[in-house]
């Protein structure tokens, strides 16, 4: 198995067809990422706003 | 027996007043056929009046236009009920639900989809759809508006509650009519090409027997949970 | 037979304290795969006779199509579950793979489109796999508007149950129907998308590529139905304790 390609340059260019390949590939790529990350930001944000509530509710019973 | 007979006069009970419901509101009997004839004028006054032009794409207007206005009369088909409560107490009658369901649904297709059928030829003259087809599209039309009420009225049991169920229903329920449309369709065309179209008329046919058997547990099922929601 | 296992399974906290056990083995096998996959064949797999190097979008292409359909069955299937032993998880797990789904399927659009172009001059083309798959992403469009549109959580869970079930028995007869429909009027020229014989050495990335995508797969749907229990369950007391453990480990102290 070797690398198919001669040079960098030529890995981006793939014998023209490049824009076609990187486009699909980033394309897939950044919607893996933003499947995977989203959720994890959505917890997040849900902890910080369980926080803030769990606070208030604290606050409320102190008084 | 008694129970049978019990069965079928609450199926006629709900046939009966649906229907004198329906014909109380004619305008919304009205408006999916004058939609179907708006829209059907808009096509050559897009593509332009071209005989030969209209004829090749008659068949499949036709049938695209039938679909749409049978998506628009969907939404009423439960919707007066739930807003006076009368669905409810359908829903917690000792009764089958499926029937009454049943009965819903054939006095929708024979206040839309009936007038629906008998109003294409005029549609089809109107876009020089073939002498031949003419047939072929009363026929296909026949079954096929039957299985959209049937299919339909399960889109329209899953909305019922929502305000806005209207353009959801479409949503949901459109890819399910593309079968029909499909053969329905291209009954028409094959007859207006001069040949055989029994297969389509039989799909189509076969369609509606599963959707007879399917569409109204469905839909009860639909109804309980939206109404119990 | 004890059943107990099977309810265990329906319980929202045992699935999210066994996932935090799991998730990261499965997130490092996950994209260990698909980066391995992905290099693999866009710079190791040779470079297909007819299509060039365009035909290095298949790695990202097909897997993506089966796991966006495979996405719609279990999204069927956990509905029936949870339709008929009223469980609670099976309808979290579903709703998780509504927006999912969507999103595989316009990938396998776009990249599908954007293979098309290169490799047979055109961007889109009305044949029955394309059209019965554009039809897909209707009926995923349709579960996601269905859901949003519900006030009642339990309501929009079984609604869109019910949804997804219909959706199941029509897409056979939806890709039957349509597969027919193209064979009518299919034109005089050649078949656009016709399949070709793939050389071993172009199959092992592939595999390797379904592998990493089905655990990926896996993984996000993982992800997002263990968000939406800590949404549904932010009432209970064992979401209440993670919040607390949460916020306290960052240092932010007990009280204030």
């Amino acid at each position: 198995m070797k690398f198919q390609f001669d040079s960098l340059a030529d890995f981006m260019h793939m014998d023209g067809h490049g824009v076609f390949v990187w486009t699909a590939y980033g394309l897939v790529y950044g919607i893996l990422i933003y499947l995977t990350v989203s959720p994890l930001i959505q917890k997040k944000n849900f902890l910080k706003q369980q926080k803030k509530w769990q606070q208030i509710q604290k606050d409320s019973s102190n008084l | 027996m008694a129970n049978s007979s019990l069965a079928s006069s609450l199926f006629w009970a709900t046939f009966k007043r649906d229907l004198i419901l329906a014909f109380r509101h004619k305008g919304d009997m009205v408006n999916p056929l004058v939609f179907f004839l708006i829209a059907i004028t808009m096509i050559p006054l897009a593509l332009g009046p071209e005989k030969a032009v209209l004829m090749r794409i008659a068949p499949g207007i036709i049938w695209v236009m039938a679909l749409l206005a049978t998506l628009l009369s969907l939404d009423s088909l439960f919707r007066s009920d739930f807003d006076d409560g009368s669905l409810e107490q359908l829903l917690i009658a000792p009764y089958p639900l499926t029937l009454s369901v049943m009965a819903k649904i054939l006095v929708h297709w024979l206040a839309t989809g009936l007038p629906l059928t008998l109003m294409a030829p005029v549609l089809g003259v109107m876009l020089s759809l073939p002498a031949s087809a003419f047939a072929a599209l009363c026929y296909s039309l026949l079954l096929g508006t039957a299985a959209m009420s049937l299919i339909g009225a399960v889109g329209a049991a899953l909305t019922v509650s929502l305000r806005k169920g209207g353009v959801l229903i479409s949503l949901i329920v459109m890819p399910l009519y593309i079968p029909i449309l499909i053969f329905g369709a291209s009954a028409v065309q094959t007859a207006a090409l001069g040949e055989a179209y029994k297969m389509q008329l039989a799909v189509l046919g076969a369609g509606l027997a599963i959707a007879l058997l399917l569409a109204p547990l469905a839909a009860a099922g639909a109804l309980r949970v939206s109404v119990n929601g | 037979m004890n059943w107990q296992w099977f309810h265990r399974l329906g319980s929202p906290r045992w699935f999210y304290e066994k996932t935090t056990v799991w998730l990261p083995w499965l997130m490092l096998s996950a994209w260990g795969l698909l980066l391995i996959g992905g290099i693999w064949g866009l710079g190791f797999a040779p470079e297909d006779v007819k299509q060039r190097n365009s035909f290095r979008i298949l790695y990202i292409h097909a897997p993506v199509a089966y796991i966006s359909m495979s996405c719609y069955y279990i999204m069927a299937i956990s509905g029936a579950v949870g339709l008929i032993w009223k469980m609670k998880l099976p309808f979290m797990v579903m709703k998780a793979c509504a927006p999912i789904g969507l999103g595989l399927t316009i990938v396998v659009l776009a990249t599908g489109s954007i293979w098309g172009k290169p490799t047979w001059g055109t961007w889109w083309e009305w044949d029955a796999r394309l059209t019965s798959y554009l039809i897909l992403s209707f009926l995923y469009l349709g579960a996601i508007a269905l859901q949003q549109a519900f006030q009642n959580r339990d309501t929009a869970d079984k609604a869109s149950a019910i949804l997804a079930l219909v959706g199941t028995v029509n897409i056979p007869i939806i890709y039957k129907s349509v597969d027919w429909w193209y064979t009518l009027h299919q034109p005089a020229t050649l078949k656009i998308v016709g399949k070709s014989t793939i050389d071993p050495s172009m199959l092992y990335p592939l595999f390797v590529m379904i592998i990493g995508f089905y655990l990926f797969f896996t993984l996000v749907l993982i992800l997002h139905t263990r968000t939406e229990i800590l949404r549904r369950e932010s009432r209970t007391q064992w979401v209440k304790e993670l919040v607390l453990a949460n916020n306290s480990g960052k240092g932010e102290g007990a009280s204030s």
